[in-house]
């Protein structure tokens, strides 16, 4: 049984990671509102099968996830099957190392990088096709182990990590184009 | 260990995902070897800069709204 104050102790902490989450999911506010109460309700709802101890958070991402799958997803019975072009190692680095200029603290790479507004990564992570981009969400955003990830998707661990390759790798060239669009890096790079 | 196989394993490597031995080996070309350091640095600055950057405030609403859901909820 539910105990409405302890849940929502344990549990409401969650809600702006997954909120950031179903964002990048949905792409589209409204959806992504009516994801987080729907995943809240069943959370509330399944709580007394969460095993106290174990990793909450995971819990509620799987929710999440599946949730969002069987609901936004629900028109396509299968997830995109798009792929993604092959893209070099350290794709980034490679064209914004070697930059002089520095200021405190941080690499002149990532100075480059800090120019891009907030709106522009999110919207290239919202560009990866979908298995790409929750495979990266839940990595690079939400800090999600592999093992994690592979219970939260319900995929096998060597597919979280070829998804997580490709699609980090993919974003990376996104991010790259944005900058040059940008003019916030030039378009030739000293290269490595 | 040559570069391109320490920037083969650079997932892993960040991702905390290696054997206690692989990484030793790795660490080690690390510290031999500073362009693939620079490299491996960027990437781990690259990580925070997008987990930083991609945070949404919660709409107001939308936390009442859902306290208020769970609090209609029937009991047990």
């Amino acid at each position: 049984m539910a105990d409405p104050a302890t849940f929502s102790d344990l549990a409401m902490p969650f809600m702006g990671p997954l909120y950031s989450a179903a964002l990048r999911m949905t792409r589209n506010p409204v959806d992504a509102e009516d994801l987080v109460q729907e995943t809240y309700l069943r959370a509330y709802r399944g709580f007394s099968s969460f095993q106290e101890g174990t990793n909450l958070k995971a819990w509620l991402y799987r929710i999440l996830t599946n949730t969002f799958i069987n609901q936004y997803r629900a028109a396509k019975r299968r997830p995109e099957q798009s792929d993604i072009e092959d893209v070099e190692d350290l794709y980034l680095y490679r064209r914004l190392g070697g930059l002089e200029a520095a200021t405190a603290g941080r690499s002149p790479e990532t100075e480059v990088l800090e120019g891009i507004p907030d709106d522009e990564v999110k919207e290239a992570l919202e560009s990866l096709p979908e298995q790409f981009r929750m495979a990266v969400l839940l990595a690079d955003v939400e800090g999600f182990a592999y093992k994690e990830i592979a219970d939260i998707l319900e995929i096998p661990i060597g597919t979280v990590m070829s998804r997580l390759h490709r699609g980090r790798k993919q974003l990376q060239k996104r991010l790259w184009d944005y900058a040059v669009e940008r003019g916030i890096a030039t378009g030739t790079g000293p290269g490595r | 260990m040559d570069c391109s196989e320490a920037i083969h394993e650079i997932y892993h490597y960040l991702d905390g995902e290696l054997t206690e031995e692989k990484r030793a080996i790795i660490a080690r070309h690390l510290d031999l070897c500073p362009p693939c350091a620079h490299g491996f640095d960027f990437e781990t600055e690259l990580r925070s800069l997008i987990a930083r950057k991609c945070r949404d405030d919660v709409p107001p609403d939308l936390r009442r709204r859902i306290a208020d859901a769970i609090g209609h909820e029937p009991p047990g």
